[in-house]
């Protein structure tokens, strides 16, 4: 046995060492550790904290009110008193800008949540079951796949936005029903993703040993499954809300999202179009706007899929 | 072969029929009534809008009204425009050629654009042409499209003046300057439509040549002294698209959305500013049946996906 002499006792040492800490050191921290080498999802994350904080804060610091016409400073360009010029109302742009982003994002966020828990619950039962109901989900979630949905989109907020901002007001019947079809038209690829892990991770050896020693199935599922599925969940969650985003900017660059008096992006660029050729600025900041948090998003989500993908070596 | 295409052609049905379930639940789940006007007009006595909605059949169950809704959509029928005073169908069969030219000029021109980047990004792979590629590639599927239609506006049409904003239908000129005039309108849509598409199929393109490029087979045929060419073209393309056809289909629904709003800011006549002029209308039966073409749009182009996924990878037999 020649060969299997260590050089040294100490370097086996230091490397038992070393495998100790790797172990010790947590699956998130490590996730963490490679995150911060994709140098651009860490710029995104950074400029998409800064937004978030920034619509979060700013409207207690700028206490400019979203709403207050003055017709002396119709569409000016950036100002002292207006940094991001006025609207043809003369309402300053900086307080509707931080007012409309917190529900940009917050719409992004809470249709998140939507799809990823619908997405989880219904990918784990199609995982978890076998035969006829696996069968009728997949055919669900293809069907859903090839729903037209922006079409969809607008023909439900059409048919229901009088009802429901006659049940609760304008301002959350319209954001739950935003949110909630938003949500509701991407599950299906966090469903698919849940699914697909599933069928590989019920059949490993950890999960065999849990059921050997009598867990239930919604032990192994909470317990065992789920945690290792979840990567690839993160991921496609952090796209979704870029994806809720636009699309409620969408709606409201249609006309058919947020009223007029609730400024969000997408609405603040759908009165600005009309004004293009005069005052430029007032569709350039929103747009300009959504963009960035888009992209940032993008990056994150990006970094995180580097940063969660164990096959991945960095 | 035309039994496999028969037998997708089948597969389709229920696909169609759910849709049109989900479609018919969303419309009678909704509030609202058709003779709402009516009740709020004093000259009109209730027992007419009574009669009316027997007439109508408003007042039946659920079902009943569906399968009535169905075999008329299925003989034709497909409703009236309370606004244009005209059949949807028609409508609709006016204006979908537009759609259909600016949605399929602009996926050419994704396609061209993603294939011949993505393959030359792959090939060499974390060069400084890879790397431009992809910072482009995440700009441009990061822009949603009514920013980048205002942004052309704004430095096409008003700053250079070199395009036209709004696209028009009645180009009165003939000959030669009919079609300039024709293709100078629709550079912008296309453009707009082809830019987001493209950049997000560049990655796909990129990534799928890039796990083909290092297998064996491709070795093989550059060992036997084929040019680079026609290895890149026939050997690695063909089997890097087979991934990218899955992908292009599962984009479709986005790829007519993107077409909502591109009709919509540049005012193309197509199906989905007519939608959407319809809802502001309250046209509801223009509004059902546009969604439906929609939906047919969607699952046509999955049916032609899955025709050439056949044809790219031989494996797969037609039986």
């Amino acid at each position: 046995m020649a060969g299997s002499t260590p050089a040294s006792p100490t370097a086996d040492a230091l490397a038992l060492a070393a495998a100790r800490t790797a172990v010790r050191s947590s699956l998130g921290r490590e996730a963490w550790r490679r995150f911060r080498r994709h140098r651009l999802a860490l710029v995104g994350g950074l400029i998409l904290a800064v937004i978030v904080l920034g619509v979060m804060i700013g409207p207690l610091l700028w206490r400019v009110p979203i709403n207050e016409i003055d017709f002396s400073a119709r569409l000016t360009g950036a100002s002292r008193l207006h940094p991001f010029g006025t609207d043809d109302l003369g309402q300053d742009l900086l307080a509707r800008m931080l007012y409309g982003g917190r529900i940009s994002i917050a719409v992004g966020f809470a249709a998140m949540l939507i799809a990823i828990v619908v997405g989880t619950l219904v990918g784990a039962i199609a995982g978890m079951s076998r035969g006829f109901v696996d069968t009728a989900i997949v055919w669900l979630i293809d069907l859903f796949l090839s729903l037209p949905q922006l079409p969809l989109l607008l023909l439900i907020i059409y048919l229901f936005r009088d009802a429901l901002t006659k049940l609760v007001g304008t301002e959350v019947g319209v954001f739950l029903m935003i949110v909630v079809v938003i949500g509701g038209f991407r599950w299906m690829q966090v469903a698919r993703l849940v699914r697909a892990q599933f069928l590989s991770l019920r059949e490993r050896e950890f999960v065999e040993a849990a059921r050997a020693l009598g867990a239930s199935p919604l032990r192994q599922v909470v317990r065992h499954i789920l945690p290792n599925a979840l990567g690839p969940v993160i991921v496609a969650g952090t796209v979704d809300i870029a994806a809720a985003i636009i699309a409620e900017s969408t709606l409201s660059f249609l006309g058919l999202g947020f009223p007029p008096d609730i400024p969000t992006w997408g609405r603040i660029l759908y009165d600005a179009k009309d004004y293009l050729d005069i005052a430029p600025h007032w569709a350039l900041i929103p747009g300009a706007a959504i963009f960035l948090t888009v992209l940032s998003i993008n990056y994150v989500g990006d970094g995180l899929r580097d940063a969660l993908d164990p096959r991945r070596v960095m | 072969m035309s039994r496999y295409l028969l037998r997708r052609l089948l597969l389709t049905i229920p696909s169609l029929i759910a849709i049109s379930v989900i479609l018919f639940t969303v419309l009678a789940l909704a509030p609202g009534d058709p003779f709402e006007e009516l009740a709020t007009n004093p000259a009109i006595p209730p027992e007419v809008r009574a009669n009316l909605r027997a007439q109508f059949g408003l007042d039946d169950p659920v079902t009943l009204r569906y399968l009535r809704w169905s075999k008329a959509m299925l003989q034709g029928d497909w409703g009236f425009s309370f606004v244009s005073r005209v059949d949807a169908d028609k409508l609709i069969l006016q204006r979908l050629p537009i759609t259909l030219l600016v949605v399929g000029a602009s996926q050419v021109v994704a396609l061209i654009l993603a294939l011949v980047v993505g393959v030359l990004a792959a090939m060499r792979p974390y060069s400084l042409f890879d790397q431009v590629a992809s910072t482009l590639a995440f700009i441009g599927f990061s822009l949603p499209t009514f920013f980048t239609g205002l942004l052309f506006i704004l430095l096409f049409s008003i700053h250079l003046d070199w395009l036209p904003i709004v696209y028009r239908a009645d180009i009165s000129a003939t000959g030669w300057r009919f079609w300039w005039e024709h293709a100078k309108q629709a550079v912008m849509p296309v453009a707009v439509l082809a830019l987001f598409q493209g950049a997000s199929w560049t990655r796909y393109v990129r990534s799928a040549v890039l796990d083909v490029i290092r297998l064996d087979y491709v070795t093989t045929a550059r060992a036997k002294g084929l040019a680079e060419r026609v290895v890149i073209v026939k050997h690695v393309l063909r089997n890097a698209l087979i991934p990218v056809v899955t992908l292009v289909a599962l984009q479709m629904p986005i790829v007519f959305g993107g077409a909502i709003v591109t009709e919509q800011i540049f005012r193309v006549p197509g199906i989905g500013s007519l939608l959407i002029s319809a809802i502001l209308a309250n046209d509801t039966p223009v509004i059902m049946a546009v969604t439906f073409v929609f939906a047919i749009l969607v699952i046509a182009f999955n049916l032609i996906a899955d025709l050439l996924y056949g044809w790219l990878d031989p494996r797969i037999s037609y039986r």
